[in-house]
């Protein structure tokens, strides 16, 4: 039988003792990665708010029953995801119609490499990335883009690249945390990022044209 | 062993950083980097896209919120026992 490993049972041992700070501390590490995790399943950040809150209450009552099969963080991030999506389900809002929509196959436009066919360059760029301006990523538009594009993302996609890229969590936390094999979380993750890069260039390419 | 094109280097991108690519695909990938400014330029908006997700955001529970958890804690704890 496996058991939580030290430091996660040291804090354990503070929660069941009654120590209000090592709950605290906990809260506070962890609910911001929690709000990120609930925004997947959830349209608003009040209702992500809401998903974090009852899923630290559900956190308090199966305490006893943490077996340490995977870390507390990762434990703890599966029911915040059972928590926003059971709110999500309760919720009569309808989910914005682009999230519905079945994904499309290719990751990046195909338009942008030269035919199979080519005589000199099959499948090399046909439109190359050209360098992004400097600075341009610590801006508050690209935030407002890449929060857009998340909105956008199939639900699998957003859940993994929010566990993988947002929050951190190592391939085998995230396909734990959603019950994905390897080789599709990668697809998911792979489709995600490729969308989010896709969605900086467009908007740095709008910019160049400004100026 | 066949080059790898620039199309096929964009849709392995995601294994070749997560160090998941076959050898062979690896050291396809990383002579065909070494040629192409283009993919080079990818492959670091590819990384600078990643940095930027992980990006520390602070966005946190309202403090009322907060001060509920802590007071459900406080009940939670006097209930023996644990």
């Amino acid at each position: 039988m496996s058991r939580p490993r030290p430091d996660d049972a040291a804090r354990i041992a503070a929660l069941r003792a009654g120590d209000e700070r090592a709950f605290a501390q906990l809260v506070d590490q962890l609910s911001p990665q929690m709000l990120k995790m609930a925004r997947v399943y959830v349209t608003s950040h009040a209702a992500a708010e809401d998903a974090v809150q009852e899923a630290w209450l559900v956190v308090l009552r199966s305490l006893d029953r943490f077996e340490g099969r995977s870390t507390l963080t990762t434990w703890i991030l599966g029911i915040v995801i059972n928590t926003a999506r059971a709110r999500y389900a309760r919720d009569a809002r309808a989910r914005p119609f682009s999230s519905l929509v079945p994904d499309d196959a290719s990751a990046l436009d195909p338009e942008r490499f030269l035919p199979a066919n080519h005589e000199r360059w099959p499948g090399h760029w046909a439109i190359a990335p050209t360098p992004w301006p400097e600075q341009a990523l610590q801006t508050a538009e690209t935030q407002r883009v890449i929060g857009d594009t998340l909105e956008r993302l199939p639900e699998a996609q957003r859940a993994v690249l929010t566990l993988r890229d947002l929050i951190g969590c190592t391939p085998e936390e995230t396909c734990n945390a959603l019950g994905l094999t390897d080789t599709n979380h990668r697809v998911l993750l792979h489709r995600a990022r490729t969308k989010v890069r896709a969605a900086l260039e467009a908007a740095f390419d709008a910019l160049e044209d400004l100026t | 062993m066949n080059d790898m094109a620039c199309n096929e280097l964009v849709d392995t991108i995601t294994a070749y950083l997560d160090g998941t690519l076959a050898q062979t695909d690896r050291d396809r990938f990383d002579a065909h980097l070494a040629e192409c400014p283009f993919c080079t330029e990818y492959v670091a908006q590819m990384r600078a896209t990643i940095a930027r997700l992980g990006a520390p955001d602070t966005t946190t529970l309202a403090p009322q919120t907060r001060d509920d958890l802590l007071a459900a804690f406080r009940g939670w704890a006097a209930e023996p026992p644990h």
